[in-house]
């Protein structure tokens, strides 16, 4: 029995700000006052608040360090283990006078079920995930339920894909039951390629246990003996975390054959994906497992039809898998009871951009836009204003203030341009443009259009041209026709998702904002400061006080003015690099 | 545009380690992309010379592994430098300013993303979200990742690899 466990991150962003050095250390100091009998240290999964990293918690006080350095040890070991006194300056800020770091603004509207293990267990003890009541529901599936009631109870609950589309679970479990064939298969789609969104890597880094558990539970209803989790080669601490939890569920006989000797044999293959976003469409992440270029084809068929290998396949993402050992224990109505009427359960967002705090946040689904924002993210940092927020990432859209109330769910997010998505939610403030944001996704789709069909490859290309031609102030008003009048072709010709919601965050910044693009193509400015065609940078004589700083600067020579004389920037030499405005310390450099 | 590179330098080890594991593989389902992962981590990338091997070996034409190798951002046909610096491009980082990072990267450096200085020193690339939003906007160099960053701090940063 240990009397203190040491619960240190090892989630990505903790480990990326140094958490692998400071398990060490902390084993170290133990070592060292002789407490490796007493305490025990626990490399967890993502905790969810990245932006105060590296995190440790100490229990059975449940203290909440935050920002953890590695010369900061010595005193936690010596001060809280050894003498039991709490390190106060280095407690979470918020979690000052708090009995648990569920008191919290960040976790009090957090309701976890996904990621109910993360940060709790050592993801690579299956023991730790046995403790927590793991695997009971691939026994009670397999000894109780026949794969009907399975599905019934999928259906019941109301879980839609947590991968973007948001179709029901259940009813897709339903298609690859009904299809009889020698060979069926389970694929886990962990591509997640959104940038800004790192939802799924998380649970596979934090509970990947619970991910085999369900593709297991999903072999049973379908008649299907072989799994593939699809994941992406830039995700190394979950690849290595997935393997040990493979190794260790074959060891207990977990997965393999005649599984709890019930005659169902069940086994998991990993596949890298090599870094193509449109993989994480169903079609061509199964033609890229099969060892092709992943271009998607056309459906029907389906893939419950044909799949992989032509043979019937259901697809889930990592998030959808997480929620069902839950679902099969506490029944589809305990599931059914918590979001709205067609969105149900919970939702995970990867919350960042301009927003304190940055990190992994489990809301019941109908939770409001500000929130999410306003208390659960802690507002937006130096005091400004909330401009927009993106979800649904490449396909989705900009929220804009005015529906900073709409209580967040599959069907309302649609209904105001935007998408549910795999679940990234960046913040923006006064400072971002929203046509750079929209040119920004469009050059990430002209990147990633795989070329295959003419309206995603060439329709991307013609969308950002148009695009650069507004941020660079050379547009017209037609030019706004010709985007709408191009989106809805694409929306409608595209052969598979990506193309036809490449148009998304363009269409939802046009409708959310145009004034905004109506002031870079008619008074050729922009307003958020951010595109550099049409900025001009100007010295106030008034606040210069002809320090030559500036001038001494600037990489083109574009400054000029005697010394103690106010200066002037010449606008054909300037070169908008903004390096003037850095180093002025009167705050005289305006740009415009 | 051609982009700028070094020769072919691979070694009989090297070919050896392939061989023996195209041998061991060759015959699963779906074993083409593995295959060529595991050939990307024996050489550092995949030159020409190497999808011959693979294509002679697995008996699969040539057009289609230059296909699958051309298709995935993941597979290199330019040798990486010995320091691979990643810039995340990814939306978090975005909207605090990496793409200037990766402008001045690029300045610094006086290459584009995708190629590899001449000595081979450092090689750039944007990536697409390291999951580090925390602290955003971020680069990796190696393994090791630099958060907060600023524009100023780059310089810096790249001399401390000599």
């Amino acid at each position: 029995m240990y009397r203190s466990h040491v619960l240190v991150c090892g989630g990505t962003g903790c480990t990326s700000s140094g958490s692998a050095k400071i398990i060490e250390k902390v084993k170290e100091e133990i070592k060292k006052n002789d407490l490796a009998e007493e305490v025990c240290v626990v490399q967890t999964g993502c905790h969810g608040l990245c932006s105060v990293g590296p995190i440790m918690i100490v229990y059975p006080e449940g203290t909440f360090y935050s920002m953890v350095k590695e010369e900061d040890v010595p005193e936690i070991v010596s001060e809280h283990l050894l003498k039991g006194r709490i390190v106060e300056r280095l407690v979470y800020d918020q979690a000052k006078g708090m009995k648990s770091m569920a008191e919290t603004d960040f976790y009090k509207k957090q309701h976890r079920i996904a990621l109910r293990n993360c940060g709790v267990i050592n993801p690579e003890d299956i023991e730790e995930y046995i403790g927590r009541d793991g695997y009971q529901a691939l026994g009670k599936v397999l000894k109780e339920m026949t794969p009907d009631e399975v599905v019934k109870c999928i259906l019941d609950s109301g879980l839609r894909g947590r991968g973007g589309g948001g179709f029901p679970t259940g009813r897709k479990w339903q298609l690859a039951m009904g299809n009889a064939s020698d060979q069926k298969y389970v694929c886990c789609n962990a591509d997640e390629g959104d940038p800004g969104a790192f939802m799924d890597r998380s649970v596979l880094e934090g509970d990947p246990h619970a991910v085999l558990e369900a593709m297991a539970i999903a072999g049973y209803v379908i008649g299907a003996d072989q799994g593939y989790i699809y994941v992406r080669a830039e995700y190394p601490i979950a690849i290595e975390r997935l393997k040990i939890a493979i190794a260790q569920a074959r060891e207990y006989g977990l997965l393999g054959k005649n599984i709890f000797d019930t005659g169902f044999n069940f086994d998991i293959d990993i596949r890298l994906g090599a870094g193509a976003f449109v993989c994480g469409e169903e079609t061509a992440l199964m033609t890229s497992i099969e060892g092709n270029r992943g271009e998607p084809h056309p459906r029907p068929p389906f893939p419950a039809v044909k799949g992989l290998w032509e043979k019937p396949t259901i697809l889930n993402n990592v998030e959808t898998y997480a929620n069902v050992p839950q679902i099969i224990l506490n029944g589809a109505e305990w599931f059914a009871s918590m979001g709205t009427e067609k969105s149900k359960g919970t939702k995970v967002f990867a919350l960042g951009g301009k927003v304190n705090n940055v990190g992994l946040v489990e809301i019941p689904m109908g939770t409001t836009l500000r929130e999410i924002v306003e208390e659960i993210g802690g507002g937006i940092p130096n005091g400004k204003k909330f401009k927009a927020a993106q979800t649904g990432g490449p396909s989705g859209g900009c929220i804009s203030a005015e529906n900073y109330d709409i209580p967040i769910d599959y069907d309302n997010l649609v209904a105001i341009g935007s998408m549910m998505g795999s679940g990234g939610l960046i913040v923006m403030d006064e400072d971002t443009c929203m046509v750079d944001i929209a040119k920004f996704f469009l050059e990430f789709t002209v990147d990633e259009s795989c070329g295959k069909c003419t309206p995603c490859r060439v329709g991307t290309t013609r969308l950002l041209e148009l695009l650069n031609k507004i941020t660079e102030g050379k547009a017209t008003m037609e030019d706004l026709d010709k985007i709408e009048e191009l989106a809805s072709y694409m929306k409608q010709n595209a052969l598979c998702a990506l193309g036809q919601t490449a148009a998304n965050p363009v269409l939802s910044t046009l409708k959310n904002f145009r004034d905004e693009y109506i002031a870079h193509i008619v008074d050729k400015k922009c307003p958020a400061g951010v595109c550099k065609s049409l900025l001009t940078y100007s010295i106030d004589p008034e606040k210069c006080k002809g320090c030559r700083l500036c001038a001494k600067n600037c990489p083109a020579d574009a400054i000029t003015g005697e010394r103690k004389e106010p200066h002037t920037i010449d606008p054909n030499k300037c070169v908008k690099c903004g390096v003037c405005m850095t180093k002025c310390k009167f705050d005289a450099i305006e740009k415009k | 545009m051609a982009k700028k590179t070094v020769p072919f330098q691979g070694t009989k080890e090297q070919e050896e380690k392939l061989l023996e594991m195209i041998r061991t593989q060759k015959n699963e389902k779906g074993a083409l992309m593995p295959v060529m992962q595991q050939a990307q981590d024996i050489y550092g990338y995949l030159p020409i010379e190497v999808q011959k091997i693979i294509s002679d070996e697995m008996q699969i034409p040539m057009e289609k592994i230059y296909g699958v190798a051309t298709f995935y951002s993941q597979f290199a046909l330019q040798p990486k430098g010995k320091y691979q610096i990643s810039v995340c491009l990814g939306t978090a980082c975005y909207v605090k300013g990496s793409g200037e990072i990766y402008e001045k990267l690029q300045e610094t450096l006086k290459i584009k993303g995708g190629e590899c200085t001449l000595d081979g020193k450092f090689s750039l690339e944007a990536c697409r979200c390291v999951g580090a939003c925390g602290l955003a906007p971020v680069m990796m160099i190696n393994d090791e990742v630099y958060g907060r960053l600023t524009a100023d701090e780059v310089q810096q940063i790249l001399e401390k690899y000599e």
